[in-house]
């Protein structure tokens, strides 16, 4: 069986509020069937206003939204078929576990002992057996994001979407369940459209990841892609930690440019940057940039370190380089005996491949 | 280890346990000297007032108190025959004193209240006892009066000897307890109260749903209106209560008139003719349509205090799980609010049970409420123990209907605010 790979579509969708300014601009973007894709972006970015579009609680402004080839725009929510899982999970308080979960199943009509067949099953899938009887209230937070998992998935939907369902957890717990989330999506297979402002939660969970900022997809690719090769400053410096250098491209040829900076000058890999002249942002990230490198590297300048902060597996270093006093690197905590003291110069290389020129800032 | 040892000792060497309690105790005393003032200002001004209602409208002493003598004469008389020489001395020399005193007017009145034509006899006797010979009253009365044979008229006083009578509770439901003692009902003609206790029930009823039908919607649109609306709209709904009672009924009578500005513009559009101007003031309608405006905002507050908790996404979810629209509102948002509707209903209801003013004022003869009748009694016919005992019907009612709601929804479900 293949797969579908425009299983749900927003085709040029745009949606404004006001009428004056466009939370969603020109958005295009196709979800494989069984995929987990999140939507990750700064508060603000629109990706909460996609997510509504696609439950039906908001209608595009311009544009369509085809769930399974057919448009969506409308359809009202409750005959869309798509699964939910709310930010402070929307449990309805006044009905037990079990209410909660046959209320879908009920609107349905299906009958009684299939209900307790199906719920039965949703609540062992997320390892609440036991609980059918408990209100709500009686729950802990995680528990309760359990059941409005459970609640979501209980009535085969094709889609289920999740409007940061993780918010208001624990650190721990969240980690744990994002584990948890990850698992029964693998184990069901359903389409999952996931938004957060969680990087790491993005990272962790998804099969791909549409990067929101000011209402546009700014990079849609898998995690491991969006993390090593960032198309542009504003996705590298949203992933993960950052290093940048802001300069011009004084010589471009082969795969790689020289940027001239305002003291000194890097050798990058051209991403964005075309011709000699253009202005741009180097990004490194700090774990490709090592001490005192023993194999041959392309970049190697010296640096005063300025700051030593032990976090245990690892030791950050912040570093006056090239004018940046912000050059953060993250040293492995290993038996290697380096010479990591304040107000030392140490030497610093990294290869011309992993300094990506973006577009300025 | 301490928990071995089985007692935790503070440093001092007193058992924790003790040196604990000591501590809450001072706090005890605390709390309740802060609300000792309160408590006092309640007993004085709610407690003994109902108290005293209540001893005011059992109160039975006046006859008791004006024939002494023949009470404790009587003591001994069964009520089968007439009552010997005793009863009859007794009754002279107490009654002798009455006329004396020139108060056996109001023992005549007690008396006929128990039985019809006693007035007259008693009057005859206070005329003719002036001329009694010492010895055999009984001969002396009988001649006065042949009425005094008749063995009814002393059970009527003997029925009158227990300081303490319910006969004022009977009254109130349009009962009497007869010669024979029975409780029966008073001719047909004469039962008011029980028509005016049903129209009490039935209006606060249909003003408690008025209320909530109109209510409801309010609330709910305060609770979701973006704030800068929502205010303005909570002062529309709260302006009435910064508006004297008084006013307000004063404003409905003149909009509400036969002459009045809703009726005037009834005739305009055309909806009435000109000489067929519907009433709707000083009936039932009135009353209505003013104590349904009034009592508004005691319903609208504790359904938007509730409303205003229910988190949007659970309608939300409710749609999304497949839920069409009205479904999600009975089965999700509705149940929510159930708190705030008791909340509102039983204030609404509570109050409008014991209305007094606005039905007084807009209700005619045929919108007044049996807190009118208690009015009426207070301050015009001065019965002030049939008025304490209606008065205590009253809340009696009121305290079963919470009984009742407690025990079918439960007082912990409501939510004032």
């Amino acid at each position: 069986m293949s797969k579908k790979t425009d299983f749900v579509k927003f085709d040029k969708v745009d949606k404004s509020y006001d009428g004056k300014v466009l939370v969603v601009k020109d958005l295009n973007l196709d979800i494989e069937e069984g995929e987990f894709v999140t939507m990750l972006g700064p508060s603000g970015s629109g990706k909460t206003t996609c997510l509504m579009m696609l439950a039906g609680f908001e209608t595009p402004t311009n544009g369509e939204i085809f769930l399974d080839n057919n448009p969506i725009s409308n359809i009202p929510p409750h005959k869309r078929g798509i699964g939910m899982v709310f930010q402070n999970y929307a449990l309805f308080p006044h009905m037990t576990v079990f209410e909660n979960l046959a209320f879908p199943l009920k609107v349905r009509k299906i009958s009684q002992e299939d209900i307790e067949k199906k719920v039965d099953k949703a609540l062992a899938m997320v390892s609440l057996d036991g609980f059918a009887n408990r209100m709500p209230g009686q729950l802990s937070g995680g528990q309760q994001q359990r059941v409005a998992v459970a609640r979501a998935l209980v009535f085969d939907p094709a889609v289920v979407l999740m409007d940061e369902p993780l918010g208001a957890l624990d650190k721990n717990l969240r980690e744990s369940m994002q584990y948890e989330i990850k698992h029964i999506h693998e184990s069901i297979g359903v389409t999952v459209v996931y938004v957060t402002h969680d990087q790491g939660e993005a990272l962790t969970m998804s099969n791909r990841i549409a990067v929101f900022n000011d209402g546009k997809v700014q990079q849609l690719s898998s995690p491991d892609k969006l993390y090593e090769e960032p198309v542009n400053s504003f996705v590298a410096e949203f992933i993960g930690e950052n290093n940048t250098f802001g300069g011009e491209v004084s010589e471009i040829s082969n795969g790689t440019c020289k940027v001239k900076l305002e003291k000194g000058e890097i050798i990058a890999n051209p991403i964005s940057v075309k011709s000699v002249g253009e202005k741009t942002t180097v990004s490194i990230r700090p774990e490709r940039a090592l001490i005192n490198p023993k194999d041959k590297m392309d970049n190697n300048q010296k640096g005063k370190i300025e700051e030593v902060i032990y976090h245990g597996d690892h030791t950050r270093v912040r570093l006056n380089l090239l004018g940046n006093s912000e050059f953060i690197l993250k040293v492995p905590n290993s038996s290697q005996n380096l010479d990591i003291k304040l107000g030392n110069e140490i030497n610093i290389g990294w290869n011309s491949h992993d300094a990506r020129a973006l577009d300025p800032k | 280890m301490s928990s071995e040892t089985g007692k935790i000792l503070t440093t001092d060497g007193i058992p924790l346990e003790e040196s604990l309690k000591q501590a809450e105790k001072k706090n005890k005393i605390k709390a309740f000297l802060l609300v000792a003032p309160l408590l006092l200002f309640l007993i004085i001004t709610y407690m003994i007032p109902i108290g005293d209602m209540f001893s005011r409208s059992i109160d039975d002493k006046m006859v008791t108190n004006m024939l002494p003598k023949t009470y404790k004469a009587m003591e001994n008389w069964d009520g089968k025959e007439l009552p010997p020489e005793e009863v009859f001395e007794a009754f002279y020399l107490d009654y002798k004193i009455l006329v004396k005193n020139k108060t056996a007017g109001k023992l005549q009145t007690q008396l006929n209240y128990e039985k019809n034509g006693f007035k007259s006899v008693l009057k005859k006797l206070a005329r003719k006892q002036k001329k009694f010979e010492e010895g055999n009253y009984k001969e002396q009365i009988m001649k006065v009066h042949k009425r005094w044979r008749n063995v009814e008229y002393w059970r009527a006083i003997k029925r009158r000897a227990p300081s303490y009578t319910y006969s004022k509770y009977l009254k109130g439901v349009d009962m009497y307890s007869n010669e024979d003692g029975k409780i029966v009902q008073v001719s047909e003609d004469r039962r008011i109260h029980r028509i005016l206790w049903i129209r009490t029930v039935e209006v606060a009823f249909f003003v408690t749903l008025f209320c909530f039908l109109m209510a409801y919607p309010i609330a709910h649109l305060l609770a979701t209106l973006p704030m800068k609306y929502s205010n303005l709209l909570m002062i529309c709904v709260l302006l009435p209560f910064w508006t004297s009672l008084l006013v307000r009924t004063a404003s409905w009578m003149i909009l509400l008139q036969q002459q009045g500005i809703v009726n005037d513009f009834f005739v305009w559009t055309g909806l009435v003719a000109d000489d067929n101007r519907p009433e709707m003031m000083y009936n039932k309608t009135g009353t209505y349509v003013a104590m349904t405006q009034i009592l508004l905002p005691f319903m609208v507050l504790p359904l938007y205090s509730v409303m205003k908790t229910i988190s949007p996404s659970l309608m939300r979810a409710g749609k999304s799980l497949g839920a069409t629209p009205a479904v999600a509102f009975f089965k999700v948002y509705f149940p929510l609010t159930i708190p705030g509707i008791g909340a509102g209903c039983l204030l609404v209801f509570i109050l409008a049970i014991g209305y007094y003013i606005t039905p007084a004022l807009v209700g005619g003869a045929s919108g007044t409420l049996i807190s009118n009748q208690i009015a009426y009694h207070m301050k015009s016919t001065l019965d002030w123990s049939f008025a304490s005992a209606m008065g205590l019907m009253l809340l009696t009612g009121v305290l079963a209907i919470y009984w009742i709601y407690n025990k079918l929804v439960g007082v912990d479900n409501i939510k004032l605010g």
